[in-house]
């Protein structure tokens, strides 16, 4: 062990911070296991690649990211209308041009997101182990519909009355109506603005995670072929 | 059981595979810029929606006879709220079940709502302050047999199909109504002047924001849904489509709201329940999607991935 402190040597930390352990012992903590899972998937080189595969260059690639556009206007216009209050927008024609842009940002989000999950299916986006992915976006997709939903009851106009009204009965038909109850404004408000926008935003940010870190799904028909069996015939890995 | 399958290491995956220069920042950037420039178009050239809410205020002013038939109804326990059932009351009038299966009586009563009491009676008790008659009418009424209430309440609703409106009254031809009458005026009065609206919102609390009784209230009425028919929105006009003023609406609810078109939803009493369930089948059958044996073989099948990767194929062959 070398000596650490001595004159005209500045003391050196220990390398496991438990005098006496070694530091391949130390290492083997939950620490270092979830470290070394994060940084082997996960690398800046992951994450943001220079290089893509060359059938990445299709227009289907596109409706992803700009579903992600999409997302980050209905947030920025989500927080102005929540940072002004509840009836701002009713009384302040520039709160009405931001509920405005809240709502087309909406319909954009949507319409893209609908547009990426018919792209992915038609190319059977889970192939090769990527079910978890294909899983996670549907079920960004479901989560965003209830987040829109929150958001139409809780308008304050004729419009979230009305939903509320019709949408009760299906609610309580599934014995949730008086755990969800779509007529209480406060408790719609409290999940549109705080609870189910930071869900999404959450899923979206493992689903793309999850697509940095396996890579794109090679196309259909062009099967990836494990080093250890190939120049073999194999199947569809994880059809 | 099987042993797991370690993932795909990614430089592995995309052997042999042709690569190219890509920008990925460079891409989203575009797309924020080009959805924010589109998203601000939208919103300066059509706006959104914002027709002012309904108020029990409006209701009493525009239909009176609506409005005096829907708070009788409500008093005598007859309205649709009334008889709901869970989560608002012991009725059974909206209990949606699949044969013994009623998830709707399992959860009980959460937010209870007493029709008569809180739609009627409260709100006149608490608006007796110098107005004896009212005070007189509620005495006579509550010291009534439930029985003898029922019958003046029956009378009233019935002669209230040929109610006509003078001075902003509603008035029905003689008979045996007891105190009935006055408290539908005093409560229409109310109505007129905004208190209803306030009053079936007081609760224990300073600050409310649970809006469950006024629009059960108003829901009761036939005056919401005719508001509602002249701006497209209800089931039969596809009225989840689209918003007032012909926004769109969640049109990504079509499959949900397509169901209640068609038989055997439009007739079933628990056509709710039923659309619910086969929504919930099918979401779990795209989520499931990639272990669906015929499902997940579709995109093979039919080959609209020759025009996803249509330049990848003309390099391959």
């Amino acid at each position: 062990m070398t000596e650490t402190g001595g004159a005209g040597t500045p003391p050196s930390p220990p390398a496991d911070g438990v005098a006496g352990t070694p530091v391949a012992e130390a290492e083997g903590g939950w620490t270092a296991a979830v470290r070394g899972r994060l940084t082997s998937r996960l690398s800046v080189d992951e994450l943001l690649p220079a290089r893509q595969p060359a059938y990445v260059g299709s227009w289907v690639y596109v409706f992803g990211v700009v579903t992600i556009a999409a997302l980050v206007w209905v947030v920025a216009s989500g927080c102005v209308l929540a940072l002004m209050g509840s009836a701002w927008w009713h009384t302040s024609s520039l709160g009405h041009f931001f509920n405005s842009i809240h709502f087309w940002s909406v319909q954009m989000f949507f319409i893209f997101m609908v547009l990426h999950l018919w792209g992915q299916y038609w190319g059977a986006g889970w192939r090769d182990g990527r079910a978890k992915t294909w899983m996670v976006g549907v079920v960004i997709f479901l989560f965003s519909i209830v987040t829109a939903f929150t958001g139409y009851l809780v308008q304050q106009n004729f419009d979230s009355q009305w939903i509320a009204v019709n949408a009760k009965d299906a609610v309580n038909s599934t014995g949730l109506g008086g755990f969800f109850n779509v007529l209480n404004f406060g408790q719609m408000y409290g999940l549109h603005v705080m609870l189910l926008p930071i869900g999404v935003t959450l899923l979206v940010v493992l689903h793309i995670l999850q697509v940095r870190s396996r890579g794109v799904v090679r196309p259909i028909g062009d099967p990836y072929v494990p080093e250890a069996t190939a120049g073999g015939v194999t199947a569809e890995a994880g059809r | 059981m099987r042993a797991r399958r370690p993932p795909i290491e990614k430089a592995d995956y995309y052997r042999g595979v042709r690569m190219a220069p890509y920008d990925l920042v460079k891409e989203l950037s575009i797309a924020l810029v080009g959805m924010l420039v589109v998203v601000l178009l939208l919103s300066a050239l059509l706006s959104s929606p914002d027709v002012p809410s309904a108020t029990i205020q409006a209701w009493a002013k525009s239909d009176p006879v609506d409005f005096v038939t829907t708070a009788a109804t409500e008093l005598a326990g007859q309205s649709p709220t009334a008889q709901y059932g869970p989560p608002y009351n012991d009725g059974s009038g909206s209990i949606q079940g699949l044969g013994p299966i009623e998830p709707q009586q399992w959860a009980g009563v959460h937010v209870a709502v007493n029709a008569p009491l809180d739609f009627v009676l409260e709100p006149l008790a608490q608006s007796t302050t110098g107005n004896p008659s009212l005070r007189a009418a509620l005495g006579r009424f509550d010291a009534a047999s439930p029985a003898q209430q029922q019958k003046w309440l029956n009378a009233y609703i019935q002669a209230l199909g040929s109610a006509t409106l003078a001075n902003a009254e509603v008035t029905v031809k003689s008979g045996a109504y007891g105190p009935v009458p006055i408290l539908m005026t005093q409560l229409l009065g109310l109505a007129r002047t905004g208190g209803l609206d306030a009053l079936l919102l007081t609760s224990d609390h300073f600050y409310q924001t649970d809006y469950s009784k006024p629009l059960l209230f108003l829901g009761d009425g036939g005056y919401f849904s005719g508001l509602a028919q002249a701006q497209d929105l209800t089931g039969s006009q596809w009225g989840m489509m689209n918003e007032t003023g012909r926004y769109p609406g969640q049109a990504w609810l079509w499959l949900f709201t397509l169901w209640y078109q068609v038989p055997p939803f439009t007739t079933a009493s628990n056509a709710d329940l039923l659309v619910v369930v086969v929504m919930t089948v099918l979401s779990l059958a795209l989520l499931l999607i990639p272990f669906i044996p015929g499902l997940r073989d579709i995109p093979r099948w039919i080959p609209v991935h020759r025009l996803i990767w249509r330049r990848h194929y003309q390099h391959t062959g």
